[in-house]
């Protein structure tokens, strides 16, 4: 072979003597260097006989690099012809030895050369520089996993539901709690692993659970909440998060808050979970008071967990959403929201935000907002009337209220006070009272839960992805027969990281006529998103932002003509 | 059932890790595997007929022909091929194993490892070296010259300086090459110089060599820094031959590749192949090629993967981890652990010093390759997939996820599970 056979005229080789570095480094500094705009093809090569042919087979060795020897590294570049596509090697060949001496070549093809090969250079001093970013391995097997953190005794279970149950007894099998984040779990096998967990004297949290804060330790959905002496028991991943929040919000702070998944407190399960919570409450010295939130639960399993609350030496807050007034044992309270849960639990009454004209006073017994039959909401001063937002009030106006909710339990929540207030409404998940909303049902009043099923399949869930709930919000924003409406905002680890950002710049672009949104935030201060900057992005929106879900509710209807 | 696959993983794996390979002979293939007989060409990978095997297969098969004297040239060598006068059987059913395309006849040359715990041995050809090489589909006239002093020349002298030393003892060789930077498939630079290390004294005391050859000897394996993958191929072959036929056993015995297909064999469904059409592999192209000039995967060489080497001992060479991705040695390290979840042990004989000394991720089951969806990762070389140009850069590979679930099915049967 001849010297420099058929390497082209933008071919340049630079050796440099009595350099060593692994073949597999130099081919990845090629490639890096590949992608530079001035090079066409970039080889680096230590001066092996056998990487010589292999260098003039692809027309790239020069006379220079021709001389290299097995102790010396050779950087052959090709640069790219800026002229167009054409095939430098196949054009004029120059003298290879002129080219070292840049004469063959343009002025600006000079500079590119000196460009390329200082980058060469560079890298070559620093050939790891791109991989610093690699990512630590991470264990995808429940075995390697427990292997990897020996001291760990919960599992966090996400997995399509078809075997969130398998991989739940294998962690229970290796004596570790689990989580299950999982829905989409058939109820007997939610039934049969909650009654292998007992046996065990394993908790088995959820199927379909979004919360949990265990030892200050947040689970999935969770809020940067206090550490303190109210332990929460909650069947409800939001309630526990509005509730924890609040206390947080309050000066109050949170032992644990253990879920147990919606369907806990049906018959077939028989609420084990909420029993087994309550036993390890009841257990922890670090627990003066308990919270247990749920849906209204089977009358068998309603009197099973009273049966045990009563047992209890510690006082109990019973907060069963949508539930009549109910026979309580002596230790415990019923509240009728999450806010009044929070309230009871700490014995202190929620303040008003800063610029709310008038802080709610605490009522001396919460009551169930279906006794009455004025269009009265159960907040606790019993008052209807709104807080006035920086001295900006609103007329009440004509036409129906819109809630947009991403929380199944706030909006459940709503629905419950707007019922007590007298209100018909529908909702896709209509709470005991309200009617079930079907597309195409004539107008009304209306509370979605934008979390349910039909509204999540296939895509992110509305508390992770704002979108689908800023598109239904722009068109109720237009519509001239809506009242209100009516949002909640839920932080916190693994909720989106600005969710009040999109909902601002939505009722911003809304026109002049636009009915009044009203929100709250649920959240803390020490909340990546900041509780009190979402606050203000809403409120420069114009958005009326209320200190909790409940006290939303009551805001939105009071916006009402007439209520 | 569940502790009745257990107890015999636990057998598998006590089988692996008691074998003691050692490197014992070279000798004509003729004589070393008297099966393999005049016409019969034995190759890489699970069955293939000619008319899907891939270029560099069919390029080595024609150069073999020439080289045996069965065809005068390439051309006549093709048309036997496709004549139906040649048979063509795997490597694996001769006890042998070869790189590439691993075209083995009776005429070349083969080294013969023995494990002596179980009394079995086990065959490969001597790797060509680098540039044109039968094993990627070269067969010019410079290939067949080498192929002759191979067998003629190098094979006698190793012959004699093996039996002159009493074999040499290669899971200590690897032991101390997996803390030299090798893995044994891309990375075989350490091991062939201890290797030559330990052959050399003998090669020049059992005097069968002039000193012309000796030098060649020495320039020839010295010059090869893949020298020792066929010699660990034939130990992959002699270590998991014992664990192949044991019941209820869910361990991986064989991955293997004919360009066409990915094949694997589990213990407990004994010869039976699993194949899947193969992946293209991922890595990096010498300079003038790309991935457009890419053969399929190709070659016995998994069989070091299949013993915990290779893919499953990145983290003991991390350089080779720069083929994909980030490249850097935190992946090196992820690829071994994640190995580590689709075996069922450690091989503690072979220590990672960079993963504080753990063994290498071993005997791959395949119900946790199935439920984790995990692939063996595999460190391969890249043919050009026309014949005769050699190999054009190299990478990694995952085995098709497919293998395994039709094996699992195959294995359930034959555990009495439907």
């Amino acid at each position: 072979m001849s010297a420099g056979t058929g390497a082209g005229a933008r071919v340049v080789n630079r050796v440099q003597q009595g350099f060593y570095l692994d073949s597999v480094a130099l081919m990845r500094i090629a490639m890096e260097l590949e992608t530079m705009a001035e090079v066409e093809t970039a080889a680096l090569m230590i001066g092996t006989p056998a990487n010589l042919e292999i260098l003039a087979a692809a027309r790239l060795l020069t006379e220079a690099g021709h001389k290299a020897t097995p102790r010396d590294l050779i950087i052959a570049i090709e640069l790219a012809n800026p002229a167009g596509p054409e095939d430098s090697r196949d054009g004029v060949l120059g003298k290879d030895t002129a080219l070292e001496k840049d004469t063959a070549l343009g002025k600006d093809t000079a500079l590119e050369k000196d460009t390329v090969l200082e980058r060469a250079e560079n890298m070559l001093r620093q050939p790891a520089a791109s991989a610093g970013q690699a990512p630590r391995w991470r264990p995808k097997m429940l075995r390697s996993a427990i292997t990897a953190l020996p001291g760990a005794n919960l599992a966090l279970i996400s997995v399509p539901g078809a075997y969130a149950a398998a991989e739940a007894r294998k962690a229970m099998e290796a004596g570790l709690h689990v989580f299950i984040f999982s829905g989409n779990v058939p109820l007997e096998e939610e039934a049969a692993l909650k009654i292998e967990a007992r046996r065990r004297g394993l908790l088995v949290m959820g199927p379909d659970c979004g919360t949990a804060l265990i030892n200050g330790v947040a689970v999935a959905f969770a809020n940067k909440v206090s550490r303190g002496d109210i332990g929460i028991v909650s069947a409800s991943g939001t309630g526990l998060q509005e509730v924890s929040s609040l206390l947080t919000r309050m000066g109050g702070g949170i032992s644990h808050g253990i879920g147990t998944g919606g369907r806990d407190l049906h018959q077939a399960v028989g609420g084990i979970t909420t029993l087994m919570a309550i036993d390890a409450l009841d257990g922890d010295p670090g627990t003066r008071h308990v919270v247990l939130i749920s849906k209204p639960p089977a009358p068998s399993v309603a009197r099973a967990v009273l049966e045990r609350v009563a047992a209890s030496p510690k006082p109990f807050t019973i907060c069963l959403l949508g539930s009549a007034a109910l026979q309580l044992p002596p230790n415990a309270r019923q509240a009728f929201t999450l806010q009044q849960a929070a309230e009871l639990a700490l014995g202190k009454a929620l303040p008003p935000l800063s610029g709310e004209a008038r802080p709610p006073v605490l009522s001396g017994e919460a009551r169930p907002p279906v006794l009455s039959g004025e269009a009265k909401p159960p907040v606790l001063s019993g008052e209807a009337r709104p807080p006035v937002l920086s001295g900006e009030a609103r007329p009440p106006r004509e036409g129906w209220l819109r809630g947009l909710f991403t929380g199944g339990t706030l909006c459940a929540e709503a629905q419950t006070i707007l019922l007590g207030a007298g209100l018909p409404l529908r909702s896709n998940a209509p709470v005991p009272g309200a009617a079930t909303h079907r597309p195409g049902d004539p107008d009304g009043h209306l509370m979605l839960d934008l979390g349910a099923e039909e509204y999540t399949l296939g895509r992110l869930h509305p508390m992770i992805d704002p979108k689908p709930r800023l598109e239904l919000l722009r068109e109720v924003l237009e519509r001239g027969d809506v009242a209100a409406v009516l949002l909640d905002v839920v932080l916190g680890q693994g909720a989106h990281p600005n969710p009040a950002g999109g909902l601002a710049d939505t009722v911003n672009q809304a026109g002049p006529d636009s009915p009044p949104v009203v929100a709250s935030v649920t959240g803390t201060g020490g909340d990546p998103q900041g509780w009190a900057q979402q606050v203000d992005t809403l409120r420069q929106a114009g958005v009326l932002v209320a200190p909790s879900n409940a006290a939303a509710a009551t805001l939105a209807l009071s916006l009402l003509r007439g209520g | 059932m569940g502790e009745r696959i257990g107890a015999a993983n636990d057998e598998a794996l006590e089988r692996i890790l008691a074998a003691e390979p050692f490197l014992v002979d070279v000798l004509p293939a003729a004589e070393a595997i008297p099966e393999l007989e005049d016409r019969m060409i034995a190759h890489a990978g699970p069955p293939i007929e000619w008319e899907r095997m891939c270029g560099p297969m069919r390029g080595a098969m024609a150069g073999i022909c020439v080289f045996e004297g069965w065809a005068p040239e390439l051309s006549a060598g093709e048309a036997l091929c496709a004549s139906g006068e040649i048979s063509f059987l795997p490597n694996h059913n001769l006890g042998a194993v070869g790189p590439m395309t691993g075209i083995t006849t009776r005429g070349q040359a083969v080294m013969v490892v023995e494990n002596r715990a179980f009394g079995n041995r086990a065959y490969c050809t001597l790797n060509e070296g680098l540039g044109k090489v039968m094993r990627f589909g070269g067969n010019d006239p410079q290939v067949l010259e080498r192929l002759g002093w191979m067998s003629g020349a190098l094979a006698p002298a190793l012959s004699a300086a093996l039996r002159h030393c009493g074999g040499i003892d290669l899971k200590r060789i690897v032991a101390r090459g997996l803390s030299m930077g090798d893995e044994m498939h891309q990375r075989n630079l350490a091991c062939s110089a201890l290797l030559l290390r330990e052959l050399a004294p003998s090669l020049a005391a059992s005097g069968g060599s002039s000193g012309a050859d000796l030098e060649r000897i020495f320039a020839f394996i010295g010059g090869n820094d893949q020298f020792f993958l066929n010699v660990a191929m034939a130990m992959g072959k002699a270590v998991m031959d014992p664990v192949a036929g044991i019941g209820a056993c869910s361990l991986v015995t064989a991955m293997s590749r004919n360009g066409a297909d990915f094949g694997i064999r589990v213990s407990a469904t004994g010869e039976r192949w699993f194949n899947r059409p193969v992946n293209l592999p991922q890595g990096l192209y010498f300079p003038g090629f790309s991935e457009a000039d890419a053969n399929p995967d190709l070659g016995d060489s998994t069989i070091v993967e299949s013993i915990g080497l290779g893919g499953f001992a990145m983290a003991a060479a991390p350089a080779v981890a720069g083929f994909v991705g980030a490249g850097g040695a935190a992946d090196a390290m992820s690829y071994t652990r994640s190995m580590g979840e689709i075996v069922h042990g450690e091989n503690h004989h072979w220590a990672i010093p960079a993963l504080d000394f753990a063994g290498v991720p071993t005997g791959i089951d395949i119900r946790k390759v199935v439920e984790s969806g995990i692939c063996p990762v595999i460190n391969t070389g890249i043919a050009h997939r026309e014949a005769g140009i050699g190999q054009v850069g190299a990478g990694i590979v995952r085995a098709p996820l497919g293998c395994f679930e039709d094996a699992l099915a195959a294995f359930a049967d034959s555990v009495g599970v439907s």
